[in-house]
């Protein structure tokens, strides 16, 4: 089903993208003065992003809005046409052999729903089957494979006006999946959802992943998302690559900070010790920031424990939210 | 093309149409609305024939006839963009249009065919009936011109989409397609006969009409019907159509090739 492996299914080189948006000034005189003359301004969403993508990777490429996340996946889709750089993927260049490509990949954008509104889940599906020209045998399977795990039997009737966001979602990654891509882009997959919700659809997605050999470049902004599923992580900012490793490389990247969590047996106990500053204090419970290299974690908690009345103590990764606000603060 | 080449189109087209028939009251609605100005403009040819002491181009029974064809054929014009893709412009989820393994302007044409010809039948049958049994309309003059009327109505189907096509891809631009909306199908409706019959326009403004795409929609169709034309100009005025098809297609795909290239979806 696959082809060969070792070589990269993604290559992007120096994407380059710059819109060119028409600015107004505020008010009725602004409105008058852009009838005549308008200014516009130029975003350069991409500044050459470049990574490249081996078969079977789930990957997270995340950034804050405005990044130029979404742009990239409307390129490495072939929906957008890229202004300078070079991208293949699959073998393919997304915008030059749309047609061919785009039965290879599968697209979810979280915000926007590819079932029709008035129809039932099912017609959605069977109309997709049609446009893919998914053989009926194989679509019967790959239809049934994903109901099952998706949860989506009793849904498929129901038109799709009727479902909630969560069934809708369920239903939309099913949609993206009936002719068997080898690649998955998906956009935002968990926003807006209920925490059960996401639980279902992150289970699904780490499934397809590692039992279908699935490759997965999924953009979030829910950290809970990336720590439960990706490997790998890309973050971009400001049009550019920022950082391209695995989460712990990340973490060494930024800080190698550590946290040590302590329950006192009282509230209002100070903690004061060389090695380790205090970051929160709530009640009884105290976190610590200390770095590994310059105390070892056993020393810290012996020395801790000898001083001052612990009841409890765990010793933590700051989690990627606060590393990832770092490394957008650090590049503003 | 084998038929399996074929099997996306003509199934967004039949799910197009599926829905299309979903909407009975409005046809019914419809339906009421053209009975009731057929009747009116019936009445209204009826005034002037018997206030002109010209002989006019045409008799009061064709014009009768014509004038109910016209209100059975309504919707086979092109009177708007399509609704689906303007409101996924709109939204943006046009992206996943661009996603399809297929040829974007056949997708959107078999909309577009879906769209004209699920009202026109709806419509067209009742209509037609009424018509036939109680407001005087009158069987095509030959069997001949009968089937050459079918023709003739099935190329008006396929230009009138190839031009709601090329209206659609005209939300490339504008986006809105507000003004698209409103200002083409004033125009066809006019220029294609529907308005009046084109015989009643002035003589130096006849090889205009004819030469221009709109009079196929309508005015070719029934005149065909009526037996205007002899039988050896046929072939003629059905190149003529299919010219004009031809045309509209090519530009369609042409300013589509161009029109993506520029398409920016925004946000999220």
């Amino acid at each position: 089903m696959f082809e060969d492996t070792t070589l990269p299914q993604i290559i992007v080189e120096n994407l380059t993208k710059t819109f060119r948006v028409a600015e107004r000034q505020a008010g009725i005189a602004g409105a008058f003065k852009g009838l005549v003359s308008r200014r516009y301004k130029s975003v350069e969403a991409l500044k050459g992003i470049s990574f490249t993508l081996d078969a079977g990777e789930l990957v997270g490429y995340i950034g804050p809005n405005g990044a130029g996340k979404s742009t990239t996946i409307k390129v490495l889709s072939g929906i957008m046409v890229p202004d300078s750089g070079r991208c293949e993927v699959l073998g393919y260049v997304p915008w030059k052999q749309r047609q061919a490509y785009v039965s290879r990949i599968g697209v979810v954008f979280g915000q926007r729903t590819q079932l029709w509104w008035d129809l039932p889940v099912v017609e959605s599906f069977e109309l997709l089957r049609d446009i893919y020209r998914v053989p009926a045998a194989q679509y019967a399977t790959s239809k049934s494979e994903l109901v099952d795990l998706l949860d989506i039997g009793p849904l498929l009737d129901t038109p799709v006006r009727q479902l909630s966001l969560g069934q809708r979602m369920r239903c939309d990654l099913a949609a993206s999946l009936i002719h068997s891509p080898a690649l998955l882009f998906l956009d935002e997959p968990t926003i807006g959802l209920d925490a059960v919700s996401k639980l279902a659809v992150r289970d699904f997605i780490k499934k397809l992943n590692r039992e279908r050999g699935v490759t997965v470049i999924l953009t979030t902004h829910d950290m809970d998302d990336i720590e439960a599923l990706c490997n790998r992580l890309i973050m971009i900012g400001g049009g550019e690559v920022l950082s391209d490793g695995t989460v712990d490389d990340l973490r060494k990247r930024v800080t190698s900070e550590r946290w040590l969590i302590v329950d006192m047996a009282e509230a209002g106990v100070t903690i004061d010790d060389p090695d380790a500053t205090v970051t929160e204090s709530d009640g009884p419970r105290i976190t610590l920031a200390f770095d590994p290299d310059q105390v070892s974690t056993a020393e810290l908690i012996s020395r801790l424990a000898a001083r001052y009345p612990v009841r409890d103590l765990f010793v933590q990764n700051p989690p990627i939210e606060s590393i990832i606000a770092r490394l957008y603060g650090g590049e503003r | 093309m084998t038929s399996g080449a074929l099997t996306p189109y003509l199934s967004m087209l039949s799910a197009r149409f599926r829905m299309g028939l979903q909407y009975r009251s409005a046809a019914f609605a419809g339906l009421c609305t053209q009975l009731f100005w057929g009747v009116i403009r019936v009445m209204i040819f009826t005034a002037f024939y018997r206030s002109t002491t010209h002989t006019q181009a045409m008799t009061l029974s064709d014009t009768t006839t014509y004038v109910w064809l016209g209100q059975a054929m309504f919707a086979l014009l092109p009177w708007q963009v399509d609704t689906d893709v303007q409101s996924m412009i709109k939204t943006g989820t046009v992206a996943y249009e661009m996603l399809r393994p297929v040829d974007i302007y056949w997708l959107w044409f078999s909309r577009a065919f879906a769209q004209r010809i699920a009202p026109t039948v709806l419509r067209a049958v009742p209509m037609l009936t009424v018509a036939a049994l109680l407001l005087h309309l009158k069987p095509p003059a030959t069997w001949q011109c009968g089937v050459a009327w079918a023709i003739s109505t099935i190329l008006a189907a396929v230009l009138g989409s190839a031009i709601s096509v090329l209206m659609t891809i005209s939300l490339l631009w504008t986006l809105s397609g507000d003004g698209v909306s409103r200002l083409l199908p004033a125009i066809a409706y006019t220029l294609s006969g529907m308005d009046v019959p084109l015989v009643f326009f002035p003589a130096w403004s006849q090889p205009l009409l004819f030469a221009l795409p709109f009079r196929d929609l309508v005015d070719l169709p029934f005149r065909l019907y009526l037996g205007k034309f002899a039988m050896p100009q046929w072939p003629v005025l059905f190149g003529q159509e299919l010219a004009w098809i031809i045309a509209f297609v090519l530009l369609g795909r042409f300013l589509l090739a161009i029109g993506r290239q520029r398409l920016v979806v925004q946000g999220g």
